[in-house]
């Protein structure tokens, strides 16, 4: 061993470690990895740039020349000419000033727009029991936003204080009512569709209050009936009763009630329904309808019974078979062959129920889906514990399938909200092709055509990720089992 | 005393008909079924009913009366005397040729897209994604008709093109001028390709309606000729690669088998290109696409492309790690590891969802409404429906054919899953 004297050095402390090269630190080992690896990478690279720099130097003048104050696109160019020198463009974004309510609104009146603003915002509340469940305070947060967002969309809309100062203590009060029995708030939700009839269409409130009575008288022979002679005996007895409600009795009774007082609001016609007014009214009514129907198709379709699971294959396949514009052209050409004689009703009510049934279909084969990846295991649990066929169902079964098949009912509820842009062609103002050629028709807007489809393209694309990242948000919360 | 082994007794009594399991499914079906007739008998009652108060009937023979009108994309022999069937032809045609030509490019740009998405290349990666999520989440109704605003408003007029008396006196040339040296032009109508024609002719045979040149049949026979006799020569060397541990070099002569009798063919027959040419007021000559097709087709792949890249990345990534992982430590390069051992047990992944997606595109089709594309849509359940006036039959013709259409694929798309699937034993 040497002897200490004669070592001639002995660091005292260690040194401290010396950076990695250059190459290999920082933004350029994280440019080396990520973007020039190999020579392939480096060509993929540089075409990437490339189309970047392309798209920025065509779009970036466009962008930052846009104009707000004009009346007409002769005028716009004019300005853009003015401001920024000879031959260049800009956005003519006063077409937007202009005309943004017919894409929101359609032909609905001015004066009235608060009303599908408010059902809009009621939607929301009547949507958070059952988005949020027991969670009351993700709950009491929806309600909250949305009633801020829609008293600030009302004030944007509506010139009366009055009104808003109505509508806004409305909203309070539903806020309230979820702050303090959360519970019932699954009532209010219960009413929207009455409600949100009452909003959009306006007329006399007797109307929707005539329908809901209806299943009121559902429920009550349903309840009156379920324990004698069963859940499938009490539907059927409850449906033919409210059928008989609807069809023969409701008129005579709510004329009767609105000659003793007569409320209402104004009535809207359909036709003058339009833009994304429109798409959300077909599409929401469509999805909620389509949902239990579908429910009922994918139980018909994995029946034993053969009879039953027949009809539903062919109910299935058929309308996936065909394409929706078909149909939508069933809707507007074929369906008064098939109902009664001088039966005329509306054609959004006849495209909601054509659209209705196309996503049943869709809905039932992601249901389908869905119950095929429950294990036989929960099947035979409900069979065990005595549970009948509805119960194993409803408390068992469903409740898991459901939560399977989340991601592809709002993929497929993405899917229908695009769709409804079709219905332009049974002549419905949709906001893309319908609302877009009435706007680029008048002779002030002729020839703009990038603006308007930027524009209806951003909501829906707002609308459609939106929904998508929410659906994604979701099977994150509810995977209870652990991967 | 009745003890508790005696068996119930074995006869029937009518409530067993709701009570027991056995014969419960029997009287709901019963239910149903009559339920059902009821509803059935009722639609066509009402139908008979509207159809004698607007005094018509279901008869199809409007098909074979003169049609009347001309249709600009008519790929079999078609003139506005042929009859409505024929129309309707033209327009499955028409579907069909947009259908295939969406699908082939959708799932090269799907492919591509969703293969670049995984890259290590950030920014390509990110581009990617972009792309996929601008296009599913917007309506195909706005690719569509932006495509073709853009191809009708940007081109140049076909007046541009015109050198008029003005121009040639001043010795200048019109503002637009064709592409690729005079072989393509571009106008605010269509795009005007060089058509290929045969010189001579080996003649045909014609049946009514339908005739069939030798030509095309020969074309054909020499195809399938040849891809046969390539598949013989792979398989050949594939046995001698097993056998010997040698594969003998083919590229060469599969080259020479798929291009040589073709090209031969093509000799024999005087294969020549018709150009487009400026006539007085228009292109003449050469095959004029419409912007109808190209905007539906631009339209169609880049939004299907979009879903289809998804459906790759997807099936690329349920693949475990291992996999790959395994085949580098066996020393595999990237490039191997992903054709000889991701992709073959991606594809199983890929396939059933790419089925829906050519479907979707399939059906998509019938969007051409939105650019007035001659579809099956367009001819039997547009023109033909508003001239005949015979909705019921149109319509019901038309949503037939289309789920002919859908079920012929997804068989056809099922038999090739079926081939590619894990052989489980």
């Amino acid at each position: 061993m040497a002897n200490r004297s004669e070592t001639a050095f002995v660091r005292g402390s260690m040194i401290a470690p010396s950076l990695p090269p250059v190459s290999e630190r920082g933004a350029v080992k994280w440019m080396r990895e990520n973007l020039f690896s190999s020579v392939f990478n480096t060509a993929l690279t540089v075409l990437g740039l490339l189309a970047v720099y392309l798209i920025v130097q065509a779009s970036l003048p466009w962008l930052l020349n846009g104009v707000w104050n004009a009346n007409s696109l002769g005028e716009c160019r004019k300005i853009v000419e003015a401001s920024a020198g000879e031959g260049a463009i800009g956005a003519c974004w006063a077409m937007l000033r202009e005309r943004w309510h017919q894409f929101l609104f359609g032909f609905y009146p001015r004066e009235l727009y608060w009303r599908p603003v408010l059902a809009l915002g009621l939607l929301f509340v009547a949507l958070a029991p059952i988005l949020y469940g027991d969670n009351r305070r993700g709950m009491l947060r929806l309600i909250g936003t949305v009633s801020v967002l829609t008293v600030l969309a009302l004030i944007g809309v509506d010139g009366s204080w009055l009104h808003i100062l109505v509508l806004a203590a409305l909203l309070a009060v539903l806020l309230g009512l979820g702050a303090v029995a959360q519970g019932k708030l699954i009532w209010f939700t219960l009413l929207y569709p009455a409600i949100g009839f009452f909003l959009l269409w306006g007329g006399s409130v007797w109307g929707p209050v005539g329908t809901m009575f209806g299943f009121v008288i559902l429920v009550a022979v349903y309840q009156a009936l379920k324990s004698n002679f069963g859940v499938v005996v009490g539907t059927g007895a409850g449906f033919v009763m409210a059928c008989i409600w609807w069809l023969a009795v409701q008129t005579t009774v709510t004329t009767f009630l609105a000659g003793i007082f007569d409320a209402g609001l104004e009535a809207v016609d359909s036709d003058q329904f339009g833009g994304f007014l429109l798409s959300l009214t077909i599409g929401v009514t469509a999805i909620a309808t389509a949902l239990p129907i579908g429910v009922m198709l994918a139980l018909g379709r994995r029946s034993d019974m053969f009879l039953i699971k027949t009809l539903s294959v062919g109910f299935i396949e058929f309308v996936r078979g065909v394409p929706l514009i078909t149909m939508l052209f069933t809707a507007s050409l074929l369906l008064q062959y098939f109902l009664p004689p001088q039966t005329n009703f509306d054609l959004i009510l006849r495209v909601i129920i054509l659209v209705t049934l196309f996503e049943a279909a869709y809905i039932a084969e992601v249901i389908r889906g869905g119950l095929a990846a429950l294990p036989r295991g929960q099947f035979e649990a409900g069979d065990a514990l005595g549970l009948d066929y509805w119960q194993a169902q409803r408390l068992i079964v469903m409740p898991q399938a459901l939560k399977i098949s989340i991601p592809g009912i709002v993929s497929s509820f993405i899917g229908l909200f695009k769709d409804t842009t079709l219905v332009a062609f049974v002549g419905l103002a949709d906001p893309l092709s319908g609302i877009t050629r009435i706007v680029r028709a008048d002779i002030n807007w002729k020839g703009i055509y990038w603006e308007p489809y930027l524009f209806v393209g951003a909501i829906f694309f707002i609308f459609c990720f939106g929904m998508s990242r929410y659906s994604m948000y979701l099977e994150r919360k509810l995977q209870t089992d652990h991967h | 005393m009745a003890l508790a082994t005696d068996l119930p007794k074995a006869g029937f009594r009518p409530s067993m008909l709701i009570y027991d399991t056995r014969y419960r499914s029997i009287t709901i079906q019963v239910i149903v079924l009559l339920l059902v007739l009821a509803g059935l008998s009722w639609l066509v009652h009402n139908t008979v009913q509207n159809l004698a108060a607007k005094d018509k009937d279901i008869n199809f023979g409007f098909l074979w009366n003169r049609a009347g009108y001309d249709i600009g994309q008519a790929l079999i022999p078609y003139t506005n005397d042929s009859t409505h069937f024929r129309a309707a032809m033209v327009g499955l045609v028409n579907t069909l040729v947009l259908a295939f030509c969406g699908c082939v490019l959708a799932t090269i740009l799907g492919v591509i897209a969703g293969v670049l998405r995984l890259s290590n290349n950030w920014l390509v990666g990110r581009l990617m994604t972009v792309y996929v999520e601008v296009f599913r989440n917007i309506p195909l109704l706005l690719w569509i008709i932006l495509a073709y605003v853009l191809l009708s408003e940007i081109p140049p007029t076909t007046a541009e093109f015109r050198a008029s008396a003005a121009l040639i006196a001043k010795g200048e040339a019109p503002t637009a001028a064709m592409m690729f040296g005079n072989t393509v032009a571009l106008t605010n109508q269509s795009v005007n390709i060089p058509g290929p024609y045969f010189t001579r002719s080996i003649g045909g045979l014609s049946f009514g309606d339908f005739s069939i040149s030798f030509n095309f049949l020969a074309v054909l026979a020499v195809v399938v000729g040849s891809v046969l006799a390539n598949r013989s020569l792979v398989r050949n060397a594939r046995a001698v690669h097993e056998a010997t541990g040698v594969r003998p070099v083919t590229w060469w002569k599969s080259i020479a088998i798929l291009a040589g009798p073709f090209a031969m063919l093509m000799l024999a027959l005087g294969l020549s290109f018709q150009l487009p040419v400026f006539g007085k007021f228009n292109f003449t000559g050469g095959i004029a696409v419409s912007h109808a097709f190209t905007a539906m087709l631009i339209a169609l792949s880049l939004y299907t492309g979009a879903y289809i890249a998804e459906a790759v990345r997807s099936g690329v990534v349920a693949i475990s790690r291992g996999q790959s992982e395994a085949a580098y430590a066996l020393g595999l390069r990237p490039g191997r590891t992903m054709s000889l051992i991701i992709l073959p047990q991606a594809l199983r992944v890929i396939i059933p969802p790419l089925i829906s997606q050519y479907l979707n595109l399939t059906k998509n089709t019938s969007l051409g409404i939105a650019v007035s594309y001659l579809d099956l849509r367009g001819t039997l359940g547009g023109i033909t429906l508003n001239q005949t006036g015979r909705e019921l039959e149109c319509m019901l013709l038309m949503m037939l054919i289309y789920l002919v259409i859908s079920l012929l694929i997804s068989l056809a798309m099922n038999v090739f899953n079926n081939s590619v699937k894990l052989k489980e034993r």
